[in-house]
Protein backbone atom coordinates (compact mmCIF):
# COMPACT_ATOMS: atom_id res chain seq x y z
CA UNK A 1 0.00 0.00 0.00
CA UNK A 2 1.40 3.13 -0.74
CA UNK A 3 0.50 6.83 0.39
CA UNK A 4 -0.01 10.17 -0.64
CA UNK A 5 0.53 13.51 1.50
CA UNK A 6 -2.82 15.03 2.03
CA UNK A 7 -2.64 18.81 1.26
CA UNK A 8 -5.07 20.95 2.51
CA UNK A 9 -6.21 24.37 0.95
CA UNK A 10 -8.98 26.52 0.87
CA UNK A 11 -11.27 26.12 -1.28
CA UNK A 12 -11.12 28.67 -4.29
CA UNK A 13 -14.75 30.13 -4.49
CA UNK A 14 -14.82 31.09 -0.53
CA UNK A 15 -13.58 34.42 -0.39
CA UNK A 16 -10.88 34.67 1.91
CA UNK A 17 -12.05 36.41 5.53
CA UNK A 18 -9.99 39.00 6.48
CA UNK A 19 -6.79 37.53 8.56
CA UNK A 20 -7.84 39.35 12.32
CA UNK A 21 -11.66 37.35 12.08
CA UNK A 22 -10.10 34.21 10.76
CA UNK A 23 -9.18 32.32 14.15
CA UNK A 24 -11.99 34.51 16.12
CA UNK A 25 -14.56 32.89 13.56
CA UNK A 26 -12.87 29.58 13.09
CA UNK A 27 -13.12 28.99 17.65
CA UNK A 28 -16.66 30.30 17.34
CA UNK A 29 -17.84 27.43 14.88
CA UNK A 30 -16.65 24.91 17.27
CA UNK A 31 -18.16 26.43 20.03
CA UNK A 32 -14.68 26.63 22.29
CA UNK A 33 -14.08 23.30 21.33
CA UNK A 34 -10.81 23.92 19.54
CA UNK A 35 -8.09 24.86 21.22
CA UNK A 36 -5.52 24.67 18.14
CA UNK A 37 -6.15 25.56 14.82
CA UNK A 38 -3.35 24.49 12.49
CA UNK A 39 -3.95 25.59 8.86
CA UNK A 40 -1.93 25.31 5.65
CA UNK A 41 1.36 25.33 7.44
CA UNK A 42 4.84 25.66 5.41
CA UNK A 43 8.63 26.08 6.63
CA UNK A 44 10.53 26.39 3.80
CA UNK A 45 14.59 26.85 4.32
CA UNK A 46 16.17 27.82 1.02
CA UNK A 47 15.70 25.01 -1.13
CA UNK A 48 14.88 22.55 2.09
CA UNK A 49 10.64 22.61 2.35
CA UNK A 50 10.46 21.55 6.16
CA UNK A 51 6.69 21.39 6.74
CA UNK A 52 4.14 21.72 3.81
CA UNK A 53 1.17 22.87 3.87
CA UNK A 54 -0.23 21.28 7.23
CA UNK A 55 -3.20 21.27 8.54
CA UNK A 56 -5.03 19.80 12.06
CA UNK A 57 -7.21 21.01 15.11
CA UNK A 58 -6.98 19.56 18.73
CA UNK A 59 -9.75 19.56 20.64
CA UNK A 60 -10.53 19.81 24.55
CA UNK A 61 -9.72 17.41 26.41
CA UNK A 62 -8.30 15.76 23.32
CA UNK A 63 -4.49 13.88 23.34
CA UNK A 64 -3.32 13.98 19.41
CA UNK A 65 -0.01 12.30 19.18
CA UNK A 66 2.24 13.76 16.30
CA UNK A 67 4.37 10.72 14.80
CA UNK A 68 6.65 10.52 12.10
CA UNK A 69 10.36 9.30 11.27
CA UNK A 70 13.11 11.78 12.60
CA UNK A 71 12.92 14.63 10.54
CA UNK A 72 9.58 14.47 9.18
CA UNK A 73 8.66 17.58 10.68
CA UNK A 74 7.58 17.40 14.23
CA UNK A 75 9.52 19.41 16.04
CA UNK A 76 9.09 22.23 13.20
CA UNK A 77 5.68 22.24 13.27
CA UNK A 78 5.70 22.25 17.50
CA UNK A 79 8.28 25.37 17.18
CA UNK A 80 5.76 27.17 15.06
CA UNK A 81 3.28 26.79 16.97
CA UNK A 82 4.88 27.70 20.25
CA UNK A 83 6.08 31.18 18.06
CA UNK A 84 9.38 30.60 18.30
CA UNK A 85 10.22 29.55 14.43
CA UNK A 86 7.87 31.73 11.88
CA UNK A 87 6.25 29.60 8.90
CA UNK A 88 6.48 30.30 5.61
CA UNK A 89 3.08 30.22 5.50
CA UNK A 90 -0.07 29.45 6.99
CA UNK A 91 -1.39 30.25 10.26
CA UNK A 92 -1.87 28.96 13.63
CA UNK A 93 -4.68 29.58 16.11
CA UNK A 94 -4.66 29.12 20.01
CA UNK A 95 -7.82 29.05 22.07
CA UNK A 96 -9.06 31.38 18.93
CA UNK A 97 -6.77 33.74 19.25
CA UNK A 98 -3.60 34.20 15.94
CA UNK A 99 -0.52 33.77 17.16
CA UNK A 100 0.86 35.45 14.51
CA UNK A 101 -1.13 38.74 15.21
CA UNK A 102 -1.22 38.42 18.91
CA UNK A 103 1.82 36.38 20.37
CA UNK A 104 1.26 37.29 23.88
CA UNK A 105 -2.38 36.62 24.14
CA UNK A 106 -2.01 33.60 22.24
CA UNK A 107 0.96 31.73 24.12
CA UNK A 108 -0.27 32.90 27.31
CA UNK A 109 -3.03 29.71 26.61
CA UNK A 110 -0.53 27.13 25.78
CA UNK A 111 2.42 25.61 27.53
CA UNK A 112 5.09 22.78 26.82
CA UNK A 113 7.70 20.44 27.98
CA UNK A 114 10.50 19.15 25.74
CA UNK A 115 13.08 16.65 26.45
CA UNK A 116 15.54 19.12 25.05
CA UNK A 117 14.96 22.68 26.58
CA UNK A 118 15.13 21.31 29.91
CA UNK A 119 14.53 24.30 32.88
CA UNK A 120 17.69 26.18 34.20
CA UNK A 121 19.82 23.83 35.77
CA UNK A 122 21.05 26.07 38.22
CA UNK A 123 17.73 27.37 39.59
CA UNK A 124 16.01 25.26 42.45
CA UNK A 125 12.42 23.30 41.58
CA UNK A 126 10.61 25.99 43.09
CA UNK A 127 12.58 29.28 42.04
CA UNK A 128 12.16 27.62 38.76
CA UNK A 129 8.05 27.33 39.02
CA UNK A 130 8.64 30.60 40.79
CA UNK A 131 10.36 32.40 37.65
CA UNK A 132 8.50 31.45 34.91
CA UNK A 133 4.57 31.47 36.66
CA UNK A 134 6.07 35.49 37.37
CA UNK A 135 6.58 35.43 33.07
CA UNK A 136 3.12 33.93 32.58
CA UNK A 137 1.47 36.35 35.11
CA UNK A 138 0.35 33.71 37.17
CA UNK A 139 -1.88 35.02 39.93
CA UNK A 140 -1.64 33.79 43.47
CA UNK A 141 1.63 32.50 42.40
CA UNK A 142 2.39 30.86 45.71
CA UNK A 143 -0.52 29.15 46.29
CA UNK A 144 0.04 27.63 42.50
CA UNK A 145 3.16 27.02 42.86
CA UNK A 146 2.78 24.66 46.73
CA UNK A 147 0.19 22.84 44.35
CA UNK A 148 2.14 21.82 41.76
CA UNK A 149 5.17 20.96 43.82
CA UNK A 150 2.50 18.55 45.84
CA UNK A 151 0.89 17.32 42.63
CA UNK A 152 4.34 16.33 40.83
CA UNK A 153 5.28 14.76 43.88
CA UNK A 154 8.05 17.47 44.14
CA UNK A 155 7.87 18.51 47.98
CA UNK A 156 11.00 17.00 49.19
CA UNK A 157 12.89 18.73 45.88
CA UNK A 158 11.79 21.93 45.92
CA UNK A 159 15.37 23.59 47.07
CA UNK A 160 17.80 21.15 45.12
CA UNK A 161 18.67 22.53 41.69
CA UNK A 162 16.97 21.43 38.30
CA UNK A 163 20.54 20.44 36.78
CA UNK A 164 20.71 17.90 39.97
CA UNK A 165 17.76 16.05 39.15
CA UNK A 166 17.75 12.41 37.72
CA UNK A 167 15.54 12.32 33.92
CA UNK A 168 12.47 10.84 36.23
CA UNK A 169 12.17 14.00 38.01
CA UNK A 170 13.45 16.76 35.92
CA UNK A 171 10.39 15.38 33.95
CA UNK A 172 7.81 16.22 36.72
CA UNK A 173 9.75 19.63 37.11
CA UNK A 174 9.29 20.02 33.44
CA UNK A 175 5.40 18.81 33.83
CA UNK A 176 4.60 21.00 36.66
CA UNK A 177 6.26 24.34 34.64
CA UNK A 178 4.03 23.42 31.86
CA UNK A 179 0.69 23.12 33.66
CA UNK A 180 1.58 26.37 35.03
CA UNK A 181 -1.15 28.95 33.77
CA UNK A 182 -3.49 25.85 33.32
CA UNK A 183 -2.47 25.76 29.55
CA UNK A 184 -5.65 25.16 27.41
CA UNK A 185 -3.38 23.76 25.14
CA UNK A 186 -0.10 21.42 25.93
CA UNK A 187 2.77 20.54 23.90
CA UNK A 188 4.62 18.01 24.64
CA UNK A 189 7.74 16.66 22.45
CA UNK A 190 8.55 13.50 23.85
CA UNK A 191 7.93 13.78 26.98
CA UNK A 192 8.94 10.52 28.37
CA UNK A 193 11.92 9.89 25.86
CA UNK A 194 14.72 9.42 28.49
CA UNK A 195 12.88 7.70 31.50
CA UNK A 196 11.94 4.21 32.81
CA UNK A 197 9.61 2.31 31.94
CA UNK A 198 7.81 2.66 35.42
CA UNK A 199 8.51 6.20 35.40
CA UNK A 200 7.20 6.59 32.27
CA UNK A 201 3.96 4.84 32.65
CA UNK A 202 3.10 7.66 35.59
CA UNK A 203 4.02 10.68 33.69
CA UNK A 204 1.44 8.96 30.75
CA UNK A 205 -1.28 8.42 33.46
CA UNK A 206 -0.79 12.05 34.75
CA UNK A 207 -0.45 13.72 31.38
CA UNK A 208 -3.58 11.21 30.89
CA UNK A 209 -5.41 12.82 33.64
CA UNK A 210 -4.27 16.10 32.85
CA UNK A 211 -6.48 16.16 29.63
CA UNK A 212 -9.32 15.17 31.35
CA UNK A 213 -9.34 16.80 34.70
CA UNK A 214 -8.45 20.44 32.85
CA UNK A 215 -10.01 19.76 29.70
CA UNK A 216 -6.99 21.01 28.07
CA UNK A 217 -6.52 19.67 24.29
CA UNK A 218 -2.43 18.23 24.39
CA UNK A 219 -0.48 17.64 21.10
CA UNK A 220 2.17 14.90 22.08
CA UNK A 221 5.13 13.41 19.87
CA UNK A 222 6.50 10.10 20.58
CA UNK A 223 8.55 7.67 18.76
CA UNK A 224 6.81 4.69 21.37
CA UNK A 225 3.97 3.59 19.28
CA UNK A 226 3.42 1.42 22.45
CA UNK A 227 2.33 4.97 24.55
CA UNK A 228 0.81 5.98 21.95
CA UNK A 229 -1.31 3.78 21.96
CA UNK A 230 -2.05 4.00 25.77
CA UNK A 231 -2.47 7.92 25.81
CA UNK A 232 -3.20 9.17 22.45
CA UNK A 233 -7.51 10.01 20.95
CA UNK A 234 -6.02 10.52 17.69
CA UNK A 235 -2.82 10.60 15.72
CA UNK A 236 -1.05 12.24 12.74
CA UNK A 237 1.21 10.31 10.76
CA UNK A 238 4.05 13.05 9.54
CA UNK A 239 6.62 12.47 6.45
CA UNK A 240 9.14 14.65 4.70
CA UNK A 241 6.50 17.68 6.25
CA UNK A 242 2.91 16.34 5.01
CA UNK A 243 0.43 14.81 6.78
CA UNK A 244 0.04 11.24 5.73
CA UNK A 245 -2.31 9.71 7.64
CA UNK A 246 -4.74 10.75 10.52
CA UNK A 247 -6.97 8.30 12.78
CA UNK A 248 -7.65 6.23 15.82
CA UNK A 249 -4.27 4.95 16.85
CA UNK A 250 -6.13 1.50 18.09
CA UNK A 251 -7.84 1.07 14.78
CA UNK A 252 -5.54 2.23 12.25
CA UNK A 253 -3.05 -0.24 12.07
CA UNK A 254 -6.42 -2.92 11.11
CA UNK A 255 -7.25 -0.58 8.66
CA UNK A 256 -4.41 -0.11 6.61
CA UNK A 257 -3.15 -4.31 7.25
CA UNK A 258 -1.11 -3.82 9.67
CA UNK A 259 -0.13 -5.50 12.78
CA UNK A 260 0.72 -3.04 15.24
CA UNK A 261 1.26 0.39 14.83
CA UNK A 262 4.53 0.27 15.05
CA UNK A 263 4.77 -1.74 12.05
CA UNK A 264 2.06 0.72 10.28
CA UNK A 265 4.88 3.50 11.33
CA UNK A 266 7.93 1.47 9.61
CA UNK A 267 6.22 1.22 6.33
CA UNK A 268 4.93 4.66 6.63
CA UNK A 269 8.12 5.60 7.21
CA UNK A 270 9.81 4.22 4.35
CA UNK A 271 7.17 4.14 1.53
CA UNK A 272 7.73 6.76 -1.10
CA UNK A 273 4.57 9.22 -1.41
CA UNK A 274 3.06 8.16 -4.60
CA UNK A 275 -0.37 7.10 -4.02
CA UNK A 276 -3.63 8.65 -3.04
CA UNK A 277 -3.43 8.44 1.09
CA UNK A 278 -6.27 6.08 2.21
CA UNK A 279 -8.07 8.37 5.21
CA UNK A 280 -8.92 6.07 8.42
CA UNK A 281 -12.89 6.54 10.05
CA UNK B 1 3.82 46.16 28.93
CA UNK B 2 2.69 43.73 32.31
CA UNK B 3 4.97 44.35 34.99
CA UNK B 4 4.94 40.72 36.52
CA UNK B 5 7.10 39.45 33.72
CA UNK B 6 9.65 42.02 33.88
CA UNK B 7 10.05 41.37 38.20
CA UNK B 8 10.30 37.38 36.55
CA UNK B 9 13.72 38.48 34.96
CA UNK B 10 14.48 40.40 37.80
CA UNK B 11 13.70 37.75 40.57
CA UNK B 12 15.21 34.92 38.42
CA UNK B 13 19.23 36.84 38.55
CA UNK B 14 18.59 37.59 42.41
CA UNK B 15 18.27 33.93 42.47
CA UNK B 16 22.00 33.08 40.52
CA UNK B 17 23.44 36.14 42.51
CA UNK B 18 22.68 34.63 45.44
CA UNK B 19 22.73 31.20 45.41
CA UNK B 20 26.36 31.73 43.84
CA UNK B 21 29.85 33.54 45.42
CA UNK B 22 30.76 34.04 41.61
CA UNK B 23 28.09 35.71 40.64
CA UNK B 24 28.08 37.90 43.51
CA UNK B 25 31.86 38.62 43.65
CA UNK B 26 32.79 40.20 40.59
CA UNK B 27 29.88 43.09 41.23
CA UNK B 28 32.53 44.66 43.27
CA UNK B 29 35.81 42.90 43.62
CA UNK B 30 36.74 43.90 40.56
CA UNK B 31 36.13 47.49 40.93
CA UNK B 32 37.33 47.55 44.30
CA UNK B 33 40.70 46.56 42.80
CA UNK B 34 40.28 48.79 39.93
CA UNK B 35 39.76 52.26 42.13
CA UNK B 36 42.73 50.48 44.88
CA UNK B 37 45.47 50.29 42.01
CA UNK B 38 44.40 53.85 40.35
CA UNK B 39 44.32 55.09 43.41
CA UNK B 40 47.93 54.57 43.87
CA UNK B 41 48.45 55.61 40.81
CA UNK B 42 47.00 58.96 41.52
CA UNK B 43 49.02 58.67 44.99
CA UNK B 44 52.36 58.60 42.81
CA UNK B 45 51.34 61.07 40.26
CA UNK B 46 50.47 63.73 42.93
CA UNK B 47 53.64 63.02 45.20
CA UNK B 48 55.85 63.45 41.50
CA UNK B 49 53.46 67.07 41.04
CA UNK B 50 54.84 67.85 44.38
CA UNK B 51 51.37 70.26 44.91
CA UNK B 52 51.34 71.72 41.74
CA UNK B 53 48.43 69.60 40.37
CA UNK B 54 45.70 67.24 41.82
CA UNK B 55 44.92 63.98 39.68
CA UNK B 56 42.61 62.63 42.05
CA UNK B 57 39.68 63.85 40.61
CA UNK B 58 40.49 64.27 36.98
CA UNK B 59 42.13 60.55 36.96
CA UNK B 60 40.57 58.77 39.64
CA UNK B 61 37.16 60.02 39.17
CA UNK B 62 37.55 59.13 35.10
CA UNK B 63 38.36 55.88 36.17
CA UNK B 64 35.28 55.52 38.70
CA UNK B 65 32.99 56.80 36.17
CA UNK B 66 33.94 54.35 33.38
CA UNK B 67 33.80 51.14 35.56
CA UNK B 68 30.15 52.43 36.66
CA UNK B 69 29.62 52.97 32.68
CA UNK B 70 31.35 49.40 32.16
CA UNK B 71 29.54 47.65 34.95
CA UNK B 72 26.07 48.52 33.39
CA UNK B 73 26.73 47.31 29.95
CA UNK B 74 28.25 43.88 31.43
CA UNK B 75 25.01 43.84 33.72
CA UNK B 76 22.79 43.81 30.78
CA UNK B 77 24.79 41.20 28.61
CA UNK B 78 25.50 39.08 31.16
CA UNK B 79 21.87 38.80 33.09
CA UNK B 80 21.14 38.20 29.40
CA UNK B 81 23.87 35.30 28.35
CA UNK B 82 22.44 33.58 31.68
CA UNK B 83 19.83 32.54 29.43
CA UNK B 84 22.37 31.46 26.51
CA UNK B 85 24.38 29.40 28.98
CA UNK B 86 21.48 27.72 30.45
CA UNK B 87 20.25 27.31 27.31
CA UNK B 88 16.68 28.45 28.03
CA UNK B 89 15.85 30.53 25.07
CA UNK B 90 12.83 27.96 24.07
CA UNK B 91 11.95 27.83 27.40
CA UNK B 92 11.88 31.69 27.66
CA UNK B 93 10.05 32.99 24.35
CA UNK B 94 8.08 30.14 24.19
CA UNK B 95 5.90 32.28 27.04
CA UNK B 96 3.85 35.48 26.66
CA UNK B 97 6.87 37.29 27.46
CA UNK B 98 7.28 40.27 24.74
CA UNK B 99 10.92 41.95 23.86
CA UNK B 100 9.91 44.81 25.77
CA UNK B 101 9.22 43.19 28.99
CA UNK B 102 12.78 40.66 28.79
CA UNK B 103 14.73 44.00 27.47
CA UNK B 104 13.46 46.08 30.34
CA UNK B 105 14.32 42.96 32.70
CA UNK B 106 17.55 42.95 31.80
CA UNK B 107 18.06 46.79 32.46
CA UNK B 108 16.39 46.59 36.11
CA UNK B 109 18.83 43.55 36.64
CA UNK B 110 21.83 45.67 35.68
CA UNK B 111 20.72 49.05 37.51
CA UNK B 112 21.06 46.77 40.41
CA UNK B 113 24.31 45.00 39.86
CA UNK B 114 26.17 48.41 38.80
CA UNK B 115 24.24 50.28 41.89
CA UNK B 116 26.50 47.74 44.09
CA UNK B 117 29.51 48.41 42.06
CA UNK B 118 28.84 52.20 42.38
CA UNK B 119 28.49 52.28 46.10
CA UNK B 120 31.76 50.29 46.46
CA UNK B 121 34.17 52.52 44.43
CA UNK B 122 32.31 55.47 45.76
CA UNK B 123 33.30 54.67 49.32
CA UNK B 124 36.88 53.43 48.41
CA UNK B 125 37.55 56.58 46.46
CA UNK B 126 36.31 59.12 48.87
CA UNK B 127 37.47 57.19 52.27
CA UNK B 128 40.35 56.09 50.83
CA UNK B 129 42.10 58.51 47.93
CA UNK B 130 40.04 61.51 49.06
CA UNK B 131 38.10 62.24 46.15
CA UNK B 132 36.14 64.86 46.16
CA UNK B 133 33.60 63.58 43.84
CA UNK B 134 30.34 65.02 45.31
CA UNK B 135 32.38 68.57 44.18
CA UNK B 136 30.74 68.20 40.84
CA UNK B 137 27.42 68.36 43.31
CA UNK B 138 23.84 67.88 40.68
CA UNK B 139 25.68 67.44 37.82
CA UNK B 140 26.75 64.40 39.05
CA UNK B 141 23.04 63.49 38.12
CA UNK B 142 23.09 64.21 34.27
CA UNK B 143 26.92 62.31 34.12
CA UNK B 144 25.66 59.27 35.72
CA UNK B 145 22.40 59.18 33.70
CA UNK B 146 24.22 60.16 30.38
CA UNK B 147 26.44 57.07 31.41
CA UNK B 148 24.06 55.03 32.43
CA UNK B 149 21.64 55.32 29.10
CA UNK B 150 24.77 54.74 26.74
CA UNK B 151 25.61 51.58 29.20
CA UNK B 152 22.40 50.31 28.17
CA UNK B 153 22.46 50.96 24.72
CA UNK B 154 25.11 49.25 24.50
CA UNK B 155 24.60 46.47 26.61
CA UNK B 156 21.64 45.58 24.45
CA UNK B 157 23.69 45.60 21.25
CA UNK B 158 26.12 43.34 23.24
CA UNK B 159 23.30 41.21 23.47
CA UNK B 160 21.62 40.95 20.14
CA UNK B 161 25.15 40.58 18.84
CA UNK B 162 25.26 37.47 20.80
CA UNK B 163 22.12 36.28 19.43
CA UNK B 164 22.53 36.95 16.22
CA UNK B 165 26.22 35.75 15.80
CA UNK B 166 26.27 32.22 18.89
CA UNK B 167 27.45 32.16 22.55
CA UNK B 168 31.11 32.08 21.03
CA UNK B 169 30.55 35.23 19.82
CA UNK B 170 30.26 36.43 23.81
CA UNK B 171 34.19 36.97 23.39
CA UNK B 172 33.38 39.68 20.72
CA UNK B 173 31.31 42.17 22.95
CA UNK B 174 33.19 41.72 26.61
CA UNK B 175 36.43 44.35 24.73
CA UNK B 176 33.63 46.88 23.72
CA UNK B 177 34.02 49.13 25.76
CA UNK B 178 37.94 49.08 25.79
CA UNK B 179 37.06 49.28 22.16
CA UNK B 180 35.46 52.99 22.80
CA UNK B 181 37.28 54.24 25.53
CA UNK B 182 40.27 55.81 22.90
CA UNK B 183 37.27 57.71 21.38
CA UNK B 184 35.68 59.31 24.34
CA UNK B 185 38.44 61.07 26.10
CA UNK B 186 37.93 58.86 29.29
CA UNK B 187 41.70 60.35 31.12
CA UNK B 188 42.38 62.89 28.02
CA UNK B 189 40.41 66.04 26.60
CA UNK B 190 39.20 65.42 22.90
CA UNK B 191 41.19 67.58 21.38
CA UNK B 192 43.72 65.53 21.87
CA UNK B 193 43.19 63.08 19.73
CA UNK B 194 43.73 63.28 15.57
CA UNK B 195 40.44 64.73 13.68
CA UNK B 196 38.58 61.60 12.85
CA UNK B 197 39.08 60.19 16.42
CA UNK B 198 37.25 63.20 17.71
CA UNK B 199 34.71 62.84 14.37
CA UNK B 200 33.79 59.03 16.27
CA UNK B 201 34.23 60.87 20.06
CA UNK B 202 31.61 63.22 19.19
CA UNK B 203 28.96 60.83 18.77
CA UNK B 204 29.60 59.04 21.63
CA UNK B 205 27.71 60.05 25.16
CA UNK B 206 30.72 59.48 27.45
CA UNK B 207 33.15 61.98 25.63
CA UNK B 208 30.62 64.45 26.67
CA UNK B 209 30.09 63.45 30.54
CA UNK B 210 34.09 63.34 30.14
CA UNK B 211 34.91 66.78 29.22
CA UNK B 212 32.04 68.06 31.31
CA UNK B 213 33.88 66.47 33.85
CA UNK B 214 37.06 67.92 33.30
CA UNK B 215 35.68 71.27 32.83
CA UNK B 216 34.03 71.32 36.16
CA UNK B 217 37.01 70.58 38.09
CA UNK B 218 39.53 72.83 36.17
CA UNK B 219 36.46 75.65 37.49
CA UNK B 220 35.60 76.07 34.24
CA UNK B 221 31.82 76.76 32.93
CA UNK B 222 30.05 73.58 31.69
CA UNK B 223 27.81 74.05 29.00
CA UNK B 224 24.95 72.58 29.64
CA UNK B 225 24.07 71.92 25.78
CA UNK B 226 26.74 70.02 25.60
CA UNK B 227 25.65 67.70 28.23
CA UNK B 228 21.98 67.65 26.53
CA UNK B 229 23.15 66.55 23.09
CA UNK B 230 25.46 63.73 25.45
CA UNK B 231 21.88 62.74 26.63
CA UNK B 232 19.87 62.88 23.35
CA UNK B 233 22.68 60.69 21.76
CA UNK B 234 22.53 58.32 25.09
CA UNK B 235 18.23 58.12 24.42
CA UNK B 236 19.10 57.69 20.71
CA UNK B 237 21.09 54.81 21.20
CA UNK B 238 18.70 53.02 23.50
CA UNK B 239 16.09 53.27 20.85
CA UNK B 240 18.45 51.76 18.12
CA UNK B 241 19.73 49.03 19.89
CA UNK B 242 16.09 48.16 21.06
CA UNK B 243 14.99 48.47 17.52
CA UNK B 244 18.49 46.09 16.51
CA UNK B 245 17.82 43.62 19.15
CA UNK B 246 13.81 42.97 18.15
CA UNK B 247 14.91 43.04 14.51
CA UNK B 248 17.80 40.34 15.24
CA UNK B 249 14.85 38.63 17.26
CA UNK B 250 12.98 38.37 14.55
CA UNK B 251 15.72 36.93 12.26
CA UNK B 252 15.81 34.18 14.81
CA UNK B 253 12.39 33.48 15.00
CA UNK B 254 12.49 33.33 10.52
CA UNK B 255 15.20 31.12 10.63
CA UNK B 256 14.96 28.73 13.45
CA UNK B 257 18.20 30.39 15.28
CA UNK B 258 16.00 31.20 18.15
CA UNK B 259 14.65 27.41 18.47
CA UNK B 260 18.09 25.55 17.78
CA UNK B 261 20.00 27.84 20.06
CA UNK B 262 22.66 26.08 22.08
CA UNK B 263 26.27 25.92 22.19
CA UNK B 264 26.43 23.45 20.13
CA UNK B 265 24.65 24.20 17.42
CA UNK B 266 25.55 27.53 16.93
CA UNK B 267 29.08 28.18 18.43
Amino acid sequence: MRYRARVYAHPPDIPPRPPHDACADAAEEAGGKVVLSVAGLRKVYSKLVAVDGVSFDVHRREVVGLLGPNGAGKTTTINMILGVLSPTAGRVCIGGVDLARQRARALAQANFSAVYASLPGNLTVAQNLRFFGLVYGIPELGRRVGELLRQFDLDRLRDTKCGLLSSGEQTRVALAKAVLNRPRLLLLDEPTASLDPAAAQTIRARIRSLANETGCGILWTSHNMYEVEEVCDRVLFLSRGRILLEGDPRRLPREHGAATLEELFIRLAREPLTEPMERAG
Amino acid sequence: MRMKPVAGILLRQLYLIRGSPVRSLPMFAWVAIDIVMWGFITRYLNSMAAGRFNYVPSLLGAVLMWDFFTRIMQGVSTAFLEDVWSRNFLNLFATPLTISEYILGLVITSIGTSAVGLAVMLVLATAVFGLPFFSLGALLVPFLLVLFGFGIALGILASALVLRLGPASEWLVWPLPALLSPFVGVFYPLATLPRWMQAVGHVLPPSYVFEGMRAVLAGRALFAGSLAVGGALAALDILLAGYFFARVFRYAIRTGLLARYSAESTA
